[in-house]
Formats: structure tokens, sequence, C-alpha cells
């Protein structure tokens, strides 16, 4: 099944998206990686908020290659998904916290990541590992940016308009699925077989 | 002047690498897609061929993760460059990064990112040194990104384990890295050595020439073999089971100490990004950019 989804995404459509539809989103879609989400939870213990909102919107793992223009513009370069499982030790606790809809991101998550999706409603959407034109091509606008001086580009929030941004294939949804931890567990079988035969 | 020759050599080497994939890897990938079944894994592979197009056509960076810089440098004894070569590499990541442009990837740990893809004590970029006879310079730049650098592994296996316990490390080190490092990977695999050299095996060993097997038939027959299990672990395009798992495997050996059986395998993702140049001590400059 293919899903086109609008930021601010009602409850009711994560909740209705399985493992395995593809999906493209429009609207807002924040970066964030280890350091943004460290100072993000940070900033939520002392009782302060982030500079910006991510409630309903997609959080994307994601350091891009980013560039002013002329104009004193910034645009994007490149802006593919990183490694997800680095966030998988707070990504829980931030999902709780600021009730993001879509994970985007690429390598899939884990167990605790799944919980969170499933209690508070949010998938994870994979996007392909170093496609990061194609991505580039679905983000319309920087609308803003935060952080980047502390950070530096591949940490800070930068805050962008997309459209259609995709096509990310739901891996975990909020019904227990988790296609990436599914595979991961055939291949760990096919391992220990492997090692078992292998000749000297 | 051969310093600003050879600094303007590194740039288009480090822009090459970021932008152009290797064309047979790319034959290999779109070979390798009409042969997936399922369409996971085939719109997967689509879209890495998509993207790869997209950076060699516009000459922009396929990944935003333009990785940590390294050269590997044949220098001739009578090539005119000598001590001053590393300044000039260093000068080149420099301008690499504003002219491509490269993602910043150097983090100082308590002042942050650098902002330059240099820095810290002389150490980033990485460049290693060969001595050769001849007057030339033979320059590779191999930036690789951390996702599928974060996979790498290194044992110091009971030398009683032999052969078999090397392959095994392999099998389990790549099932370990999974879908983590953006998968069709490119697998290298230094063995002996020592616990550092191993390592640079295992990186030198990704960057023999695609398919080309190692000249010594006993090591060939495991690189043949490892290319098979490996694959059959099922890991899959971007780790979702369909499609390659690995695109090729070099294994480099060293000899060992008796009581030592150090091995290192060093992981690529799709994107194994290289690219090479002769620079001649008149100035000549020849690009190769597949190799």
């Amino acid at each position: 099944m293919e899903h086109h989804l609008k930021t601010p995404v009602p409850e009711e459509e994560i909740r209705n998206l399985r493992a395995g539809d593809l999906i493209y989103v429009t609207g807002t879609v924040v970066t964030a990686r280890d350091e943004a989400h460290l100072k993000a939870l940070e900033l939520n213990e002392k009782g302060e908020a982030p500079p910006v909102d991510f409630k309903g919107n997609g959080v994307f793992h994601c350091g891009p290659i980013m560039q002013k223009d002329d104009g004193g513009e910034w645009r994007v370069v490149a802006a593919g998904p990183t490694t997800s499982a680095r966030m998988e030790i707070f990504q829980d606790e931030f999902i709780k916290v600021y009730r993001p809809s879509v994970i985007i991101g690429k390598g899939g998550m884990g167990k605790r990541t799944a919980k969170a999706c499933r209690e508070y409603g949010c998938v994870y959407g994979a996007f392909t590992g170093g496609a990061a034109l194609l991505a580039a091509r679905g983000i319309k606008k920087v609308r803003d940016v935060f952080w980047l001086e502390e950070l530096g580009m591949p940490e800070c929030l930068w805050v962008y308009d997309v459209e259609d941004f995709g096509p990310m294939i739901v891996t975990i949804d909020t019904h227990g699925g988790n296609l990436t931890a599914d595979v991961g567990a055939r291949v760990a079988e096919r391992r220990d077989q492997l090692i078992e035969e292998m000749e000297g | 002047m051969i310093e600003k020759m050879v600094e303007d050599t590194a740039v288009e080497l480090l822009r090459i690498a970021a932008t152009e994939l290797p064309v047979e890897y790319v034959e290999e990938m779109d070979r390798l897609m009409r042969e997936t079944e399922g369409s996971v894994g085939t719109s997967q592979m689509a879209n890495i061929l998509e993207n790869v197009n997209i950076a060699r056509e516009g000459s922009k960076p396929m990944c935003q993760d333009t990785g940590v810089v390294a050269f590997m440098a044949k220098v001739g004894d009578g090539f005119p460059l000598r001590s001053k070569l590393k300044e000039v590499l260093v000068e080149a990541t420099k301008r690499a990064t504003k002219e491509v442009p490269l993602r910043p990837n150097a983090v100082d740990m308590f002042k942050g990112n650098t902002g330059s893809n240099v820095g810290l004590n002389g150490h980033v970029p990485i460049i290693y040194v060969d001595m050769v006879p001849g007057d030339g310079l033979e320059l590779v730049a191999m930036p690789k990104g951390g996702g599928s650098s974060n996979v790498a592994a290194h044992r110091m296996l009971k030398p009683g384990l032999g052969l078999r316990g090397v392959k095994q490390f392999v099998v389990e080190a790549v099932a370990q890295a999974g879908s983590l490092g953006c998968p069709p990977y490119f697998v290298g695999v230094g063995i002996g050595g020592g616990e550092d050299a191993c390592m640079k095996l295992a990186k030198d060993a990704l960057l023999r020439p695609f398919k080309v097997r190692s000249p010594d038939h006993r090591v060939a027959e495991i690189e043949e073999e490892l290319l098979v299990k490996l694959n059959e672990l099922g890991i899959g395009v971007m780790g979702l089971g369909e499609g390659p798992s690995v695109l090729d495997v070099h294994v480099e050996m060293a000899a060992r100490h008796p009581a030592s059986l150090p091995v290192g395998v060093v992981i690529s993702c799709w994107g194994l990004r290289h690219a090479k140049a002769t620079i001649s001590a008149a100035g000549k400059v020849e690009i190769d950019r597949n190799a």
C-alpha cells in the first residue's frame, strides 16, 4: 500500500499504516541525530522546550551537506539518512516526550523504539541509505536552522519543508511489525548454520 | 609548480570519489537488480542506481556522508615533492570541503566540528605514504563514510582456530553489520601482521580492483567461498532481506606471530568511493576514475 501523509499527521493515519507500506511525506521534517536528540532531551529535563515543535512531524536521522547560495540562503546539497541504530538509546524517550509521527532513517531500529511507536502512535520509515540526492529532491525549502554554531552542520536541527518526500518503506508500525528485526533474526539463524558448516 | 599540481589533483580526486561511483560497480548492481526477486530489493537497488546517476550528471556527492578523508600515496624516489606532501594534502582536503562540497566530518572531542575535515594533531585526513622506485607519485583518495566504518571488526584469534576460525569470524562480522552499514557491501579482510596491520591490510583489500582475485590461488579460493557464503546470509539490499548482500570480497594476508592470528574486517557500503591519479616528476597528471 502506498500512502501520502501530510504533517502534522493525525494519529489514526499513523495507526493505519502497516510494515511494508510505502509512504511519502509532505510538510515539516526536522533533521536530528545523536547530539540533537541528546540536547533536546536535556532541555526537556530542565523544563525547557527546543526551538522547533516535533509533534506530528517527521524526524529525519540525517546530517546533510548544506551550502549557502549567492543570496545567503541555505540550500540542500545532499541529505540522505544516517544509521538510525545509534539513536536507539534515546529514541523511545524522544518519541514519548516530543510525539513525532514519522522517524526517518536507514538500517532500522530496535525493540525500545518499536515499543514507543506502538504506545505513542509513530512509525519508522526507511529511506534508501546513501540515496542523498533522491532525498534532497523532496526537500523544497530550508525553513530554519537551530544549534548550527554549537553542534555543527551534520548534527544541528535543519527544518525542511518537504513535498512527497520518499519513497520510504514502513519497517516499524504501531502493530508490532518490525521488518528489519525480522530479517535480522533470519540472518542470525543463517549465520549460526554457516559457522557450524564452515570447513577449514 | 609541483605543489599546486598535486593539490589540484588531490581536490579533483576527492570530487571524483564523492560524485562518480566506478562504472563497474554500477553495472554489477544493475545486473544484480535484474536478478533480484521481490519488489523491496528491486526498488532499493533502483533508488541507489538513480541516485548514483543524479550524482554523476550533476557532479554532486552521491551521499551526504562524504566520509573521513584518506589518501594513499606511493612516492617515487625521484618525485620532487616529499616532506611537504602531507601539508599539500591537508590543504587539498580543506579546499575540497568547500569546493565539492564535502560535509565537514572531523570532530574535535573538546571543541566540536572543526568545519574543515582537518584535525586533530595532524591525524586527519589519514595519510599513508609508501616509498617506491621511479620518479612519479601515485595518489589514491578514499573517503569512507561513518556508517560502514562503524561495522568494521577486529579480533585476535587463537592460532589453533586456523583459517576455519578466520572465515567464521568474517561471517560473524558481516552478519553483525547486517542492515547498519548500507548493504550490499564490499568486504576487505586482513589476516596476520599484527593488531594494527591486519586492519590496514583489510582497508587496502577494498582497493584491489573489483572482482580481481588474489594472485595466490589458495587465498582466491577463500575469497570465492566467502563471497558465496556471505550472500547466503540473506541480509539483502539495505538489510531488507532481498537482493545481494555482498558485492565482492578481497583478502590480504601477512605473516603472523606464532602466538597470534589477527583478523581485520573492513566493510564498505555500496558506495565504495575512491579515485586514483599518477603524477610524473615533470608534472603530467593522469587520472583513473575507475581505479
